[in-house]
């Protein structure tokens, strides 16, 4: 059970039962379902759902941010035909891993959460997009679904309301770009994951081309807690343009590496000790706060800031997906760029010229740099080739491609430039073996 | 080609899009087609192609595009190992080194008695959990320090 | 109407433009790769970035749609640097080694390169390397490391050819177009990808590294070997023909050519091309001088004409001929005292002659054809038979026509059809009067006299409704008869049937057409008082005169025709190739050139007139057709046959100014429906396999290597085969009358109960007879 701590949660509250916690019954014992009874019974109208989504300011939990209540209400009103709705459940973004255990420990949370946001947009069909490696996650959300049907809850007419809602899970099988919203509907379609120009937007053209609003799992998660909790609570739960709390998965070199919902807002320090402080008391040397595709945080600036979207993107980055990815000196920054270029080029889709080719030759340079063969001008040209790609593609890979790129090179610049002058990481490798505490367990 | 039991899977795949879309069920399928054989042949892809009403070549996209898909055979059991950087930090590309060293062969490479083909993951959405490794695409084995290592390759008979 | 701003220049576009359409409007040049006119949108390349106001990024000018007020800056800093960026990128794993590269000199990235790219590379990592992959005889990709992944190809292969042969393999700079399983590419229409392909990757194996581009004379012509008369470029070198490229026409074959327009320029200089007229001088064939060739002939023709009579006399021309060509064959044989002059070798029933109120023709304009709400198409093998109409059917039923067929084979014809009706060949008056019925019920009207036994099914009734929807409204609704529906010996009666079924429901009708001048035969008046295409051969003619056919191939009934010409005293052959048989049968071979040595005109399945001249100088001593029969006609001391050019012929039949001809009709007089008894026994179902149609295209060495030019298999269902108690896979023995074929027999399904399907125009079928009919089939 990785879902290590929280303050004032939601989300994660009473789910200490870990996998024994997570059916329907359990989830009914913790409020599950009443928000969707609740609307079902008193025939609230859909648009006041989608309103009191937006007053709670509810942020995308996806990693765009993007205010969820406006996004259900670009869903066209009477529009004849199929419509649908998709959960983003392709947690790929190094770093992350909330989705999972969102999934795996309370599933119903965002099987409620879709339902009611078929009822707030008149969907009658939605599918859960579940991320390939976690083939025991998308067998729970499975039998949740069944638990679900049997209860009355999916299906014709739900609890007698006239309300029709299918959802469905839809199993991938090893694409990061999947993650963005229209490759994932492309990989639903039964194709390659492309992303699509946009617009369209899913909004007017999405699966088989029919109006689809898109979420991130938390996102949905959320959405009965916002129900049941009144738009205001869960907003002062946050902080103002802030609302609610949020899950971040802590990574990398802490003590206690793991998921923890807290407000937003909450300092990056508290949630640093939440973790259990770094490995072996070293000290903070940069921090990543936001998946891998946010701009690198240097540890200092790192210590300052609160967790949430507009603190965070004052100290140049982004919250993105939550994923909070903690490097101590032990670290050679080099190496670890190498890893994320490599990352980005072997997961670019490959349909757009700059990205294809650029994440490619961005990861060469920085392979060439790691490995001794480094030159002078390398930094300037890599500092060019992301200019080339970022903004010109058909979607953000490029740029979350470029973006740690950049923020590597310009916070760490002399390790760089210490590897091309003397062919060696700055960090000794011994220091840095010691600091992934791998071999400890043998010595 | 296919076992009438993998063709049922395939069926409740299917059940799951508009009639139309029956493509939708192709990642499913291949999934279930590989589970099957082992790995996808051009035969396999083929009947999937040919199941589902869809042209081959539209098939050997998707089977080429994912990453989970195995193109060409692989020993009986799968590694992937997750080396990517919040891994990394907590030892992934150590349990990597590790692994190579124990098996005697490489990333991409399986052990000369066909048991187990080594390969490099891509970020798995389990980092708390580092150093990860997924066996046969299914099972999701956690903090994998030598000692735990050593006992999962026992394991794997 | 949106108004937007494009390099300062004011330009109104209806809504839901992009920025490129706006941008072709006003002439303002935006570099672009995976961007076509008549693809769907990819975005993929990058090449179109441009700059507009107020948006932060450029954006692709391809599938950006403008928006009222847009200010858009193509040349702009912003859209330049953008633009260099991504020609950088294209470039670095692209090899620079243009001058070794097929496509140098016509290449687009070349071109773009020029004024794109910057001087010395700035990638120092090694190139990528992509494995070359054989596709088959037409289409290279030797040379795949040349891609720039903008996929036109593989869009171009699921939306205009309807088959998805290629795709993109794998991801990231792996990305690979490549075939299933080196597979080889078999479209009718796959050649049309080369033209697509920006660069080096996809090019003509033909043509490979036979000259370049600059090397090349360009002239225009017009494509013998279908009705539809593409529009072509024909690149010649040295009085070599090198090359065939599409000449754009969006009426008539719009930016495409089939493969056989394409590649059959190899049958050009095929090693049978006649090159020296030829007399039988006792037994053997020798090779003279024009002089004594046309001397021989006028002499040997006036001889038959005085101890037999003019009638002894028989002339059959290719329908492929020019319109110049057969209008001086029949005006030589009416001269010669003949009424046995035709232009239609595969025809057998000629019942509506004399009884047209017109010139059979489709009926409509090629270009009003997307326009149509529901179309019928009756007896055609569509795709093989007419590559470009099928395409235009396979738009149309993409967007939302109803396009439905009634023939003899199952085949897909790769479009998205309505409704299909497979039936035997002698049933198919049967099921279109079926339709007509269905039509008539649900219009409440008289069932007309002929069709009170036959019960529509289903299939027929959805159509009848189709060919119904929206009557007396806007709707427009087309019948087509295809080619089997014109070779059928049931042709005047799927002729009424189709005139009544439009009279009915409001729809247009018309013919197809099989070849280059199907429309041109009867504007020439190539056609019969005496003896039709069939009859010269059932009633054994003393003489004949034969413009460029190949009886033994071109015939409905090739055992009867070649009989009759072996046992006439002279046999007449104008033609630019000897053939086997010919040695066999002719006594005179008069070496006449192909449509790029001569000029000529063909008019098109919708009457459009199409002139063209030679491109190239004749072979040897070949001579136009055209000029060789005024010769003869001057030889014979004939009237009326000094022509100084053929222009000059043309202006004797149709007016010089006339872009479409007149007398266009497809109305019947005094034709009433009667419905013949259903054949019994095995019915035979002859296709015409697309590369063995013509005499050109039989010699077209690559055309011949496809898939579609393998000796065609006898076909039969599985039941049809247990019936005969044969196995599929065996050698078979095929007998019609007298002749009799050894063939391997398949399993096809798409072959309807009680039939054998047998192509014609093969010479391992050449033995047999009548095209469809019946036919025996036992164990070798
Ligand atoms: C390359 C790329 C990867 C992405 N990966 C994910 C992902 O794994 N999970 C996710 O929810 N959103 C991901 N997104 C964002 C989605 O495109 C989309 O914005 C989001 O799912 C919308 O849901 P939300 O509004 O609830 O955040 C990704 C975007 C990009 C460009
Ligand atoms: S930016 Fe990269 S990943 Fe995104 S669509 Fe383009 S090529 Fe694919
Ligand atoms: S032409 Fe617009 S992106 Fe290729």
């Amino acid at each position: 059970m990785a879902i290590l701590g929280a303050i004032n949660p939601m989300l994660t509250v009473g789910l200490e039962g870990g996998d024994k916690t997570w059916h329907l019954d359990d989830y009914g014992k913790r409020g599950g379902y009443s928000a969707l009874k609740r609307i079902l019974a008193e025939k609230i109208p859909p648009e006041q759902v989608t309103n009191e989504v937006k007053k709670s300011v509810l942020r995308g939990r996806g990693g765009a941010g993007f205010p969820t209540g406006l996004k259900w209400s670009f869903m066209p009103k009477e529009y004849k035909g199929d419509t649908y709705i998709v959960c983003n459940s392709d947690e790929g973004e190094p770093g992350t891993f909330k989705d999972r255990d969102i999934l795996l420990f309370n599933p119903h949370s965002v099987i409620e959460g879709m339902i009611i946001a078929g009822y707030a947009m008149g969907v009658g069909t939605g599918y859960n997009y579940i991320h390939g490696e976690i083939w025991e996650v998308y067998k729970r959300f499975e039998e949740a679904l069944d638990e679900a049907r049997a209860a009355g809850f999916l299906g014709k007419n739900i609890l007698g309301s006239g309300f029709n809602f299918e959802l469905f899970a839809h199993h991938g099988y090893g694409a990061y770009i999947c993650g963005e919203e229209t490759a994932l509907l492309e990989s639903i379609e039964g194709k390659k994951g492309q992303p699509r120009y946009k617009p369209p937007f899913p909004a007017s053209f999405g699966l088989y081309g029919k109006p689809t609003t898109i979420n991130n799992t938390e996102t949905f998660g959320a959405v009965p807690f916002i129900m049941n909790l009144g738009a205001d609570t869960y907003l002062e739960a946050g902080k103002a343009n802030n609302g609610g709390t949020k899950l971040f998965s802590v990574s990398g070199h802490v003590n206690k590496p793991g998921n923890y919902e807290v407000p937003l807002g909450t300092p990056f320090s508290t949630l640093l000790e939440m973790a259990g402080g770094m490995r072996g008391g070293r000290k903070l040397k940069g921090c990543i706060p936001g998946g891998s595709s946010s701009p690198v945080v240097p540890g200092d600036i790192m210590m300052d800031c609160t967790m949430d979207y507009d603190s965070i993107s004052k100290a140049g980055s982004m919250l993105g997906s939550g994923a909070v990815i903690v490097m101590d000196e032990t670290t050679c920054m080099v190496k670890a760029l190498e890893r994320l270029s490599f990352f980005y080029y072997e997961e670019s889709c490959g349909q757009c010229t700059p990205c294809r080719e650029g994440t490619n030759w961005m990861y060469k340079i920085v392979h060439r740099i790691e490995n001794g063969q480094g030159r002078p001008d390398d930094l300037d040209l890599l500092g060019s080739v992301t200019t080339n790609i970022m903004g010109r593609t058909i979607c953000a890979l490029g740029d979350a491609a470029s973006m740690p790129v950049q923020s590597f090179i310009k916070h760490f610049r002399d390790e760089f430039a210490y590897h091309i002058e003397h062919k060696k990481c700055l960090v000794p490798l011994d220091v840095q073996r010691a600091g992934s505490g791998f071999f400890k367990a043998t010595v | 080609m296919l076992t009438p039991e993998s063709l049922k899977k395939i069926d409740r795949e299917i059940a799951k899009y508009p009639a139309d879309q029956k493509q939708s069920a192709v990642m499913a399928a291949l999934a279930i087609a590989q589970e099957e054989q082992g790995w996808l042949s051009s035969e396999a892809i083929e009947c999937v192609a040919n199941y589902l009403g869809m042209a081959p070549i539209a098939a050997y996209e998707v089977a080429s595009f994912y990453n989970m898909y195995d193109l060409k055979p692989v020993g009986k059991y799968k590694l992937t190992v997750c080396t990517n950087l919040p891994c990394m930090l907590s030892g992934g590309v150590d349990a990597g080194e590790y692994l190579k060293s124990k098996l005697g062969v490489g990333f991409n490479e399986t052990t000369p008695d066909g048991k187990i083909t080594l390969k490099e993951g891509e970020c798995m959405g389990a980092c708390g959990d580092a150093p990860v490794m997924l066996v046969n695409n299914r099972r999701m084995c956690s903090t994998m320090l030598p000692e735990q290592i050593d006992k999962l390759l026992a394991e794997l008979e | 109407m949106l108004e937007i701003e494009i390099d300062g220049k004011q330009v109104q576009v209806p809504p839901g433009s992009t920025i490129m359409d706006a941008a072709q409007l006003v002439g303002a040049y935006i570099p672009h790769f995976c961007y076509h006119k008549k693809l769907s949108i990819a975005a993929n390349c990058r090449m179109c970035l441009v700059q507009v106001e107020k948006a932060p990024k450029p954006l692709p000018a391809c599938a950006t749609p403008v928006s009222n007020g847009m200010k858009v800056f193509t040349h702009s800093e912003l859209a330049v640097t953008a633009q260099k960026g991504v020609m950088e990128f294209l470039l670095i794993n692209h090899p620079l080694d243009c001058p070794i590269c097929d496509q140098g000199g016509e290449c687009q990235l070349q071109d773009l390169a020029v004024g794109y790219g910057g001087g010395a590379s700035r990638y120092q990592e090694a190139k990528r390397v992509v494995f070359h992959k054989d596709v088959g005889p037409l289409v290279s990709m030797q040379e795949m490391t040349r891609c720039i992944h903008c996929t036109r190809c593989v869009r171009f292969g699921q939306e205009i050819a309807g088959v998805m042969e290629l795709g993109m393999a794998n991801r990231n700079m792996h990305s690979e177009i490549q075939t299933f399983v080196g597979r080889t590419v078999d479209s009718e229409l796959s050649g049309n990808m080369i033209d697509l392909c920006p660069v080096g990757a996809l090019t003509s194996r033909p043509f490979r590294y036979s000259a370049r581009s600059w090397e090349l004379s360009r002239r225009k012509s017009v494509s013998p070997h279908d009705s539809l008369g593409s529009n072509l470029t024909v690149q010649v070198k040295n009085n070599r023909v090198m090359r065939v490229l599409p000449r754009e026409n969006e009426d008539v074959n719009e930016c495409w050519i089939s493969d056989k327009d394409r590649f059959s320029y190899e049958g050009l200089n095929s090693a049978e091309r006649l090159q020296k007229p030829m007399i039988r001088v006792d037994g053997a064939l020798r090779e003279v001088d024009w002089s004594v060739a046309l001397d021989y002939v006028s002499h040997a023709l006036k001889d038959v004409a005085k101890t037999h009579g003019g009638e002894a006399i028989a002339s059959l021309a290719s329908p492929g001929s020019t319109l110049e060509e057969l209008y001086l064959l029949q005006k030589l044989t009416r001269a010669l005292g003949s009424g046995s002059v035709d232009f239609r070798p595969r025809r057998r029933d000629f019942s509506t002659d004399g009884k047209r109120a017109g010139t059979p023709w489709l009926g409509l304009k090629l270009a009003e054809i997307k326009d149509l709400d529901s179309a019928l198409v009756v007896g055609s093998f569509l795709r093989k038979d007419h590559p470009l109409f099928a395409q235009r059917l396979r738009q149309l039923a993409k967007k939302s026509g109803k396009v439905s067929l009634i023939s003899v084979a199952g085949d897909d014809p790769l479009i998205n059809l309505f409704a299909q009706i497979t039936v035997s060949p002698s049933d198919l008056s049967v099921a279109l009067g079926a339709v007509l019925k269905a039509v008539a019920q649900l219009k409440s009207v008289a069932v007309p006299m002929g069709l009170e036994s036959i019960e529509p099914c289903a299939s027929s009734k959805a159509i009848a409704a189709s060919l119904l929807e929206g009557e007396g409204g806007t709707n427009k609704r087309a019948i087509f008869l295809g080619n089997v529906a014109e070779q059928s010996a049931q042709a005047a009666q799927l002729h009424v049937l189709a005139s009544e079924l439009a009279r009915l429901t409001g729809a247009t009708f018309g013919f197809i057409g099989e070849a280059a001048n199907s429309v041109g035969g009867y504007v020439a008046q190539a056609l019969p008082t005496a003896l039709n295409a069939y009859e010269m051969f059932a009633q054994p003619r003393q003489a004949y005169i034969l413009l460029g056919v190949e009886p033994e191939l071109d015939c409905h009934n090739p055992q009867q025709a070649v009989a009759a010409l072996k046992q006439a005293a002279l046999v007449v052959m104008l033609s630019p190739f000897k053939s086997q048989a010919a040695l066999d049968y002719a006594d005179v071979l008069l070496p006449t050139t192909p449509f790029t040595e001569t000029s000529g005109t063909f008019i098109n399945t919708e009457g459009r007139v199409q002139g063209f001249n030679g491109v190239c100088r004749p072979l040897g001593d070949a001579r136009p057709a055209w000029k060789v029969l005024r010769v003869l006609g001057n030889v014979l001391a004939l009237s009326g046959f000094d022509f100084d050019s053929s222009e000059q012929v043309r202006d004797a039949i149709i007016s010089s100014e006339s872009h479409f001809a007149g007398g266009l009709d497809n109305a019947l007089n005094g034709v009433s429906i009667s419905l013949g008894a259903t054949a019994n026994g095995l019915q035979r179902i002859a296709d015409v396999p697309i590369y063995f149609a013509d005499a050109l295209v039989r010699r077209g060495l690559a055309l011949q290597q496809t898939q579609d030019a393998l000796v065609p298999a006898v076909r039969m269902s599985a039941a049809t085969l247990a019936q005969s108690g044969i196995a599929a896979g065996s050698q078979v023995r095929v007998k019609q009358g007298p002749g009799e074929s050894l063939l391997l027999v398949k399993a096809d399904e798409n072959v309807p109960a009680g039939c054998v399907r047998v192509a014609a125009a093969h010479a391992s079928t050449a033995a047999l007879g009548d095209m469809f009919g019946s036919i025996i089939v036992e164990r070798a």
